[in-house]
């Protein structure tokens, strides 16, 4: 058992928190409570500090009365940090392994759960363009933040990054000149129209949205990781009952089914990588 | 001022190094008890592409098991985990690693003071935090954390450190329980976790 002093400062604060995201839940209808709860105080805890409040009592008065607060909030508890091709060596995988398989069915629809900016959803964009997947293949774009979604959507990023999405590019197996997919100004540079061409992006919350059509291939990428282990099951069982028997699923290079319920589901088509494959039979 | 360390059972232990921690990681690991009855968790700073030399390494050296930190994974006794290379880990109530591709803290992904505050919110006065040789000063903020909570701080003897600046800023800037030169860090760890008979 552990002193007084940790009930006192640490279940205070957890006690202050919940009501905080429950708050948040009851009037924005975000469901931040199966989050995994470090991740969430951290981010809490940031916003905080920069925002000159002492507790977060008066941090959940300002996120009922005040939506732009929120709204920044918001931003801070999704991680928005992501590459083009970031893990080359997945795409490289995908492109060896998986697409010859993938090539045997007429058409592919591809699933990126948690989106982000769109760098992953034009590099699988790019992958299917390349491997002659193009036309016919549809690509899904989901997020719940609808701000990181009308960036996805645009498909601008800085020029400062391009170096490494580069990099990035002609480590997972690139075919062609990387510039070849965009333009430059002085700052930024802009995706090339076609790439959106079989791209749909949406509005979904793993949280509380529901299945999302019969998938060939979804993307999960470093997203599992901020959910508890009982939210990471949900979503994970949604996962299974979006793809079709034999459908991969692709998850951060550093998580995993080992510590879910739905390890004996899937089976590894690649450790390092984290792919997986749904079973055919239950 | 008593030189007998406080026995009191620890529950975890939680180390950052930065510049020179492979030397200084290999003065401490191998000499850890093989029947320290708790984890350790460690961060040492590392390019964003690194594989899992570290774990890899330091398990053919060390009578503890080391791997590297998994998400999700239950913290287990008699067991090193290493932060993965470009992931920030965390330590969750329920004795879980929770893993997080969060901004640099800084400039270091992962980062010590991830590392420390949350252990330090996990096990607060069960916890020791130790601080290694290193060029930044990571690794400050979580130790006030651990102090806060009344946790045990060590930081290696700038002396003994192959960069001093990390072990310094800590002393200064936080306040340490104990200053140790790096060969004294594995046997008083061993004498204060020791388990009563």
């Amino acid at each position: 058992m552990t002193g007084d002093l940790k009930n006192k400062t640490l279940e205070n604060e957890r006690l202050e928190i919940q009501m905080l995201l429950e708050a948040i839940h009851q009037k924005y209808g975000y469901n931040f409570k199966d989050y995994a709860s470090a991740h969430t105080k951290r981010r809490l805890h940031h916003r905080l500090n920069i925002s000159n409040m002492s507790n977060y009592a008066q941090m959940m008065h300002r996120i009922i009365y005040d939506e732009d607060f929120f709204n920044s909030l918001l931003l801070d508890l999704s991680i928005n940090i992501t590459e083009m091709f970031r893990d080359p060596m997945v795409y490289k995988k995908i492109r060896r392994e998986l697409i010859p398989r993938l090539k045997t069915y007429s058409f592919i629809k591809v699933w990126h759960a948690g989106c982000s900016a769109g760098q992953e959803v034009y590099s699988i964009s790019i992958l299917l363009e390349e491997e002659g997947m193009k036309h016919r293949s549809q690509i899904y774009a989901t997020d719940f933040n609808e701000l990181i979604l009308d960036k996805a959507k645009k498909g601008i990023y800085p020029l400062e990054v391009m170096k490494t999405y580069t990099g990035n590019y002609q480590q997972s197996g690139g075919k062609n000149d990387f510039s070849d997919y965009y333009t430059a100004d002085y700052d930024n540079v802009i995706l090339r129209q076609s790439l959106k061409e079989k791209v749909l992006f949406s509005s979904h919350n793993l949280v509380t949205d529901g299945v999302f059509g019969e998938m060939n291939l979804i993307f999960c990428r470093n997203v599992l990781i901020y959910f508890n282990r009982q939210l990471q099951n949900r979503v994970l069982k949604l996962f299974y009952d979006s793809l079709c028997p034999g459908g991969y699923l692709c998850l951060g290079s550093k998580e995993s089914l080992k510590f879910t319920d739905m390890e004996d589901k899937f089976e590894p088509i690649a450790d390092r990588e984290k792919i997986y494959r749904k079973k055919r039979l239950p | 001022m008593k030189e007998t360390p406080i026995k009191k059972k620890y529950e975890a232990i939680v180390i950052g190094a930065s510049a020179g921690g492979l030397a200084a990681l290999t003065a401490i690991l191998p000499n850890l008890s093989k029947f320290l009855a708790l984890p350790v968790i460690v961060v040492q700073h590392l390019s964003p592409d690194s594989d899992d030399f570290l774990a890899t390494h330091f398990n053919r050296i060390c009578s503890l098991c080391v791997k590297e930190a998994e998400d999700k994974e239950p913290i287990m006794d008699n067991t090193i985990y290493f932060a993965p290379a470009n992931y920030h880990l965390m330590v969750e109530q329920d004795k879980t690693i929770a893993l997080s591709t969060a901004e640099r803290v800084q400039y270091s992904r992962p980062a010590i003071d991830v590392l420390f505050e949350t252990a330090a919110d996990a096990y607060a006065d069960r916890l020791i935090g130790i601080i290694l040789t290193g060029s930044n000063s990571d690794g400050t903020k979580g130790i006030q954390r651990i102090r806060e909570l009344k946790g045990l701080v060590i930081a290696q003897s700038p002396e003994s450190a192959q960069v001093n600046i990390m072990p310094l800023s800590a002393i200064n800037q936080a306040g340490v329980d104990k200053i140790l030169d790096l060969k004294e860090i594995a046997p008083y760890i061993n004498q204060i976790t020791e388990k009563e008979t």
